[in-house]
């Protein structure tokens, strides 16, 4: 019977709704038991998250929405949130709030309200307010905001039945908007704006509309210009600048407090508090005390950061180094049992070569970057993320950027994928694009072994202090660049947007919580940039291979014949063969098949050592080392600036800067070099 | 006084708060605005501070302390 019921569709559409750290996260997983991430940085769930599951008769289909704090619109997941409660047919939203911050947290209620949204208040956090003995009265509160109200504590799992059917009990309410007074000048000057936009066909309530245009709301003036109402918001600006020169208020902020006004008398005539003792400091502003402080701050992030590296590096070499065995293993037995059936030569060399390495490439990476995002996750369901940023914002001011963008750089040394992922937390577009498109300059782990194998040949005396000088100079690119690009290309132009940022209490992760974010991550680095490193091997495969009757790499096959064609552009840094430029190229699927290549076209390990003797001298090796080091990053990471920044033309841009970069640094090196020998 | 120059622990109502438009209207959504009160709870003098709105807490640069300007209250 109940089955039958089930599936007649009686589904319902909820989207969970609310500021950062008001519970919304913990919310979904106690409705949906699970599998949805537990953050703790504030706006980490850009990806959608959404579960399912039975109440009674009906199926519910619940998303969780990343935080937000307004329908204004500041970051990717703000717009992400706006855009599905305004645009997407949901029957109900569900709109979270802490309930210790109540003001802050009923802004955003208001917000759905006078949009007409058919919302269900869920006064989180109930436990504290019982603690503190504050009383709050729901049907009061239900009277005065006309939507229903609900108490919860998500942690304790308490009130989500009475949540659940209070879903069900509005999901077919009619809606009337929510109308706040905003005084006598204003509702005059909604009135006109609201006469100009008659017969308007939008989605939106009029009134909704006249209220935005009048506080400015970029995105509604774009919808109200699209859909012919040009002259409104010329009215809009019109009444705008009137009251301002007639009253002396900005109009913006009046309308915000005037909203603030109208939930402060709802707190006011609902809320009873028992006048509180001073409030202490909690253990985690004691916590922060000496994270953020001013002496300890900084060598306590880098403290955390070196640990990060060394087990990261340690942990996931020894797995990397034995998967690499494995697939070498696996495409050498391949070979030998290819061969043993009679399968063609090409067949062969596609599994081997080809499809083996090529997967091979995905997989060498992905222990290092599960490692490295399980500490990275760690840190970051602790609480601790935020704090790096708030201590690095003040040196990473002088670069021209906020401080969250010190994570991505740092995450850089190891690999420019992940790194370029966690650039999302940045909220201001313009500083998260910079972050992106300097992060190839970081020097990764997979350029080592280039570095590793030229100065084990030509620089034996001082191998490290030629590392050293790789790695500044991957910086110094990266620093100068940002300079370059935020003085010139007007979309990165402007000031850097100002630190305001929630710092979540410290908390001890789950290892489930840890878990399922590290493998999220994972996961998505496999699915998007595995495809592409894949069909990057494939591609070369098949340059290397063809014309048939040439041996797989040598200088007659497509490949070859391209390594020789580029080869003269590499005369002035000094190293003009093809076999340089074939690496390069090979380098492009992942920067440490460059050795591998040199190996295979010197004919093996053994010879290596004196080929290169023989076509390198210290100083073009060293210029060949510069080359490695800031031409493109590789597919993986070209993949995921365009997955991060959705748009060719800036991953056009990147790749094409990185090697006209390269190339100029290592001319110039190589020139500046020979003249100084 | 800019809220900037109050020190930790000390506790302030906002009285107004200058500058940029977009920004503004970011505090204010946020839950920074005139009336409410907020608490220090660390200014180390040189950097971002960070304050307290009833159990939140919000890190702000120097500069959008330095726009933020509060009475204090004893
Ligand atoms: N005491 C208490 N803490 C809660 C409650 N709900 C959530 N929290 C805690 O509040 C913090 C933020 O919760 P989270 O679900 O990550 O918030 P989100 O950012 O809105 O997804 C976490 O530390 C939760 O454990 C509650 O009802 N009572």
């Amino acid at each position: 019977m109940t089955n039958a019921l089930i599936t007649k569709g009686k589904t319902i559409n909820v989207a969970l709704a609310g500021n950062p750290n008001a519970g919304k996260s913990t919310i979904f997983n106690a409705l949906t038991g699970g599998r949805a991430h537990v953050g703790n940085w504030p706006g980490v769930t850009v990806e959608k998250k959404e579960g399912r599951f039975k109440y009674k008769e009906y199926e519910f289909l619940v998303t969780d929405l990343p935080g937000t704090y307004s329908l204004t619109a500041y970051s990717i997941d703000e717009r992400i949130a706006r855009d599905y409660v305004t645009k997407e047919k949901l029957d109900v939203v569900v709109s979270v709030t802490d309930s210790t911050n109540l003001e802050r947290n009923l802004y955003l209620l208001v917000s759905f309200l006078e949009l007409g949204v058919n919302s269900v208040l869920d006064l989180n956090m109930a436990d504290i307010l019982e603690q503190r003995k504050v009383r709050v009265n729901t049907k009061k509160m239900e009277e005065l905001l006309g939507t229903p109200v609900v108490m919860t504590s998500a942690t304790k799992k308490a009130g989500l039945n009475e949540l659940k059917e209070m879903i069900i009990r509005s999901k077919d309410r009619k809606i009337q908007p929510l109308r706040i007074d905003y005084g006598k000048e204003i509702e005059e000057a909604i009135k006109k704006v609201k006469e100009s936009l008659s017969s308007i066909n939008s989605p939106y309530p009029v009134r909704f509309l006249s209220i935005k245009l009048l506080e400015g709301d970029i995105e509604i003036i774009k919808e109200v210009r699209g859909l012919g109402y040009e002259r409104s918001v010329e009215v809009a600006m019109h009444e705008g600048s009137r009251l301002e020169i007639g009253f002396g208020y900005d109009l913006e902020t009046e309308i915000i407090e005037r909203r603030y006004g109208f939930i402060e008398s709802i707190i006011r005539q609902c809320v009873r508090r028992v006048p509180t003792i001073e409030e202490k400091l909690t253990v985690s502003d004691k916590i922060d005390g000496i994270v953020t402080n001013k002496w300890l701050g900084i060598p306590i992030f880098a403290f955390l950061l070196w640990t990060t590296f060394q087990l990261t590096f340690t942990v996931g070499g020894i797995f990397a180094d034995f998967i690499d065995t494995f697939f070498g293993w696996l495409a050498e037995s391949s070979a030998i049992w290819f061969a043993s059936i009679g399968v063609p030569g090409w067949l062969s060399s596609l599994v081997g070569d080809g499809i083996i390495s090529g997967v091979g490439a995905v997989f060498v990476f992905l222990p290092t970057i599960l490692i490295l995002f399980a500490f990275l996750s760690f840190l970051e369901d602790v609480g601790y993320m935020s704090r790096a940023a708030f201590v690095m914002d003040k040196a990473m001011h002088a670069i021209g950027l906020p401080g969250k963008s010190f994570i991505p750089m740092i995450l850089g040394f190891g690999c420019n994928v992940p790194a370029i992922m966690s650039a999302r937390t940045i909220s201001s577009e313009k500083d998260r694009l910079l972050t992106i498109l300097i992060n190839p300059f970081i020097s990764c782990s997979a350029r080592l072994p280039v570095y590793v194998m030229f100065t084990g040949i030509f620089f034996k005396s001082n191998q490290g202090v030629v590392l050293f000088t790789l790695y500044m100079l991957g910086i110094a690119v990266a620093v100068l660049s940002a300079k370059l690009f935020k003085s010139t290309i007007p979309k990165l132009k402007g000031p850097v947007s100002p630190l305001v940022m929630e710092l979540p209490p410290y908390r001890i992760p789950t290892l489930k919580g840890v878990s399922i974010h590290t493998w999220e991550r994972g996961r998505e680095f496999l699915k998007k940039a595995g495809t592409i490193i894949f069909a990057g091997v494939i591609l070369i495969w098949l340059l290397a291979t063809f014309p048939m009757s040439s041996e797989y790499a040598s200088e007659t096959t497509l490949i070859g014949l391209i390594g020789k064609f580029f080869a003269p552009l590499f005369r002035p840094a000094g190293f003009p063969f093809w076999q340089a430029a074939v690496a390069l190229l090979f380098g492009i699927i992942a920067k440490e098949i460059v050795v591998g290549t040199f190996g295979t076209l010197f004919g093996g390990e053994g010879a290596l050592s004196a080929s290169l003797l023989k076509y390198f001298t210290p100083l073009s090796a060293y210029s060949f080392m510069v080359m490695s080091l800031l031409y493109i990053p590789c597919i993986a990471a070209i993949g995921v600036i365009y997955r991060e920044t959705n748009s060719w033309k800036w991953t056009t841009f990147i790749t094409a800067y990185s090697l006209v970069i390269g190339w100029v640094m290592a001319t110039v090196v190589y020139q500046v070099g020979s003249l100084l020998i | 006084m800019p809220l900037i120059f109050g020190k930790s622990g000390e506790e302030f109502e906002v009285t107004t708060i200058q500058g940029g438009k977009g920004f503004l209207k970011k505090l204010m959504e946020m839950g920074i605005y005139s009336g409410i009160r907020v608490r220090i709870i660390l200014n180390p003098g040189n950097g971002p501070i960070i304050i307290a709105l009833s159990d939140t807490r919000i890190a702000l640069g120097k500069g959008m302390a330095a726009k933020i300007i509060v009475r204090k209250l004893s």
